[in-house]
């Protein structure tokens, strides 16, 4: 056999070993659950409860992200200034903060007894165990993976496209509206799947700072948890429901901008 | 009139300029790549701030940092053609022409786009997104999307550099046609003075962040005022010290050896410049007739043909090219190493001092 060949043969291995592995348990948890299981775990009022509150708190935080993080993607990416560097770092900071650090942290800067605390309860702002502590822990974990992805889409665009239409009579803000989000777009967009994604399956931050109470703050990730030791099988049936609602959304994602964008939001 | 005066410091570039182009005239700016060209242009568009400056176009002040006026780009009125044309990706041709016409119905500015398109020849391309458009068609509808908003005066940075050779010299005749139409001062930048001076009527000659010279091409090529602007126009430049001779010639002994007699004063260091065409080229022992006074024995380095000619690369030992017909070439068997005589009239010699 040539040595081409073989050096074949292991790349076509390795490539089989990653997709098993990253595959099989996603398999499993389909082929663990029954039909009947599925739509009976789906009937149980704390199931159905918790997938809404997860699609309600994820949608808004994520809502929350593009409207803020849009803008301040774009000064990133089209201001030098000094102490831009440090920002970007901050800014990803919370990419590689372990969840619990995460929830922790929102406990010492929002709690009762954090650095905002007093600030809060004197304006009548609870959000340590609430469903609007939920949306706040959600927003903290995923707004980086947005603002990277922004701020990396209007980075590519060529800056020519936005001086053009400055001098075709457009100010600055039209500039941003009309011609830099349209023509990032689909980086926006995937930027968007991946915070959305990130946020669907956030687990540490909101259990250390909502906490996991029914119909208030226990999103999908937190009933899983909940019912893993006591019912396994209504555990892998919210799992299923957690895994398709996902798969759905980076399928829409794929058919609103085309596969190049589903390309970047794997990398 | 179109008046730019400005002095920024970019980095650790300095550009110093202050041009006018009178209504309905081209001023070309010619000039190396980092010569300061599109600065001008960034400058008068409101992209780029020069700590000193003045822009007025017409009756309008767009910049005068003296008086602290300084309008943003959209307030401009200037038709811009940038280098890569910049069409929009996400819009269509006609959408690209229509985006500066605004508070109009779409109808009314979709129909003004197609007039404008079909004006440059470019009704086609319509419905095309920029990126299934050649080189020539993005020209095209770059250039209607300029005039669409009907500017008080256009810019153009290398507007041909983008076109591969074939198309490039149907594109500048018909880019003169569209200066010559537009009736506005329009500045124009290029890095290639045959470009310059086919659209330009006039061409200033840029460098190093200063006009060097700004005149017809006929009155850069002729009169060079210094060295880089002779060798900018074509001409190969020679460096010597010069004398006054008998007759009012003067005789410049070039560095390295030789000597050279031209009809032009100098005393001191100059800089001799010739055209490549006013040299001919002889056999080493050919008899010396005709009126050329000057005579170099050289040393051929390179025969390239270019079009219809040949540029033959010479040692004198200074640098020096001569262009020649092919026949003329072959006769005289002439091929890198051939030794050889360069011949041209001490009239044709054009004296700059250093």
């Amino acid at each position: 056999m040539s040595r081409r060949g073989w050096f074949g043969l292991v790349l076509v291995a390795a490539l089989a070993l990653v997709l098993c592995f990253l595959i099989l348990p996603v398999v499993a948890i389909f082929v663990d659950t029954s039909p009947s299981e599925l739509v009976s775990s789906l009937g149980e009022p704390g199931a159905r409860e918790a997938l809404r509150l997860s699609l309600v708190c994820t949608a808004i935080s994520v809502a929350i992200i593009v409207v803020v993080g849009t803008p301040a993607a774009y000064l990133l990416a089209t201001r030098r200034f000094r102490g831009r560097a440090t920002i970007v770092t901050l800014i990803e900071l919370p990419l590689v903060l372990p969840p619990a650090v995460a929830g922790i942290g929102l406990l010492a800067a929002l709690g009762p007894n954090g650095l905002l605390g007093g600030l809060l309860d004197d304006a009548g702002i609870r959000l340590v165990l609430t469903t609007a502590g939920v949306i706040v822990a959600l927003t903290f974990v995923a707004a980086p993976f947005y603002l990277r992805q922004a701020q990396s889409a209007f980075e590519a665009l060529d800056p020519t496209w936005l001086d053009a239409s400055r001098t075709l009579g457009a100010s600055q803000a039209r500039t941003f509206l009309r011609i830099a989000i349209p023509s990032a777009g689909s980086g926006l967009v995937s930027g968007l799947a991946l915070a959305w994604g990130r946020a669907l399956g956030e687990f540490g931050a909101t259990l250390m700072f909502a906490g996991s109470f029914r119909g208030i703050t226990q999103t999908v990730p937190l009933a899983i948890y909940e019912r893993f030791s006591s019912d396994f099988t209504g555990a892998l049936a919210l799992s299923a429901v957690l895994v398709a609602v996902s798969a759905a959304l980076l399928l829409a994602v794929k058919l609103l901008s085309g596969s190049t964008a589903l390309g970047r939001a794997v990398r | 009139m179109l008046c730019v005066e400005a002095q920024a410091q970019l980095g650790a570039f300095s550009l110093d300029v202050a041009l006018e182009t009178p209504a309905a005239t081209c001023l070309t700016l010619a000039g190396p790549s980092g010569a300061g060209k599109s600065s001008v242009l960034r400058i008068t568009a409101g992209l780029v701030r020069p700590q000193h400056g003045r822009v007025v176009c017409g009756d309008e002040v767009w910049l005068d940092t003296a008086a602290g006026i300084d309008r943003p780009p959209e307030r401009r009125r200037c038709g811009v053609v940038f280098q890569d044309y910049a069409l929009f990706p996400t819009l269509s041709g006609w959408q690209n022409v229509a985006y500066p016409l605004r508070g109009l119905h779409r109808r009314e500015r979709r129909r003004r786009a197609l007039a404008l398109l079909e004006r440059f020849g470019a009704a086609h391309l319509a419905d095309a997104h920029p990126h299934t458009m050649s080189g020539g068609e993005r020209q095209r509808v770059a250039v209607a999307r300029a005039l669409a908003r009907e500017p008080a005066a256009l810019l153009l940075d290398e507007p041909l550099s983008a076109l591969d050779a074939r198309t490039r010299a149907a594109a500048a005749r018909e880019l003169a046609a569209v200066l010559g139409d537009a009736g506005v001062p329009t500045l124009l930048v290029t890095h290639d003075f045959a470009e310059a001076a086919l659209l330009g009527t006039r061409v200033g000659v840029i460098d190093g962040g200063r006009v060097v010279q700004v005149g017809t091409a006929a009155e850069l090529a002729a009169a060079p005022a210094s060295a880089f602007v002779a060798d900018f126009t074509g001409a190969t430049v020679l460096t010597g010290t010069a004398h006054a001779a008998a007759d009012g010639l003067t005789l410049v002994a070039l560095d390295g050896g030789g000597q050279v007699v031209s009809t032009d004063p100098g005393h001191g260091p100059v800089a001799v410049s010739v055209y490549p065409w006013e040299i001919s080229v002889q056999a080493p022992d050919a008899p010396r007739g005709g009126s050329a006074q000057n005579h170099l024995p050289v040393e051929v380095v390179s025969v390239t043909s270019v079009g219809n000619r040949v540029r033959i690369g010479m040692a004198a030992p200074q640098p020096l090219a001569a262009e020649i017909t092919g026949m003329a070439a072959h006769e005289l068997g002439l091929a890198a190493g051939a030794r050889a005589v360069a011949s041209w009239k001490a009239t044709a010699t054009r004296l700059v001092a250093r």
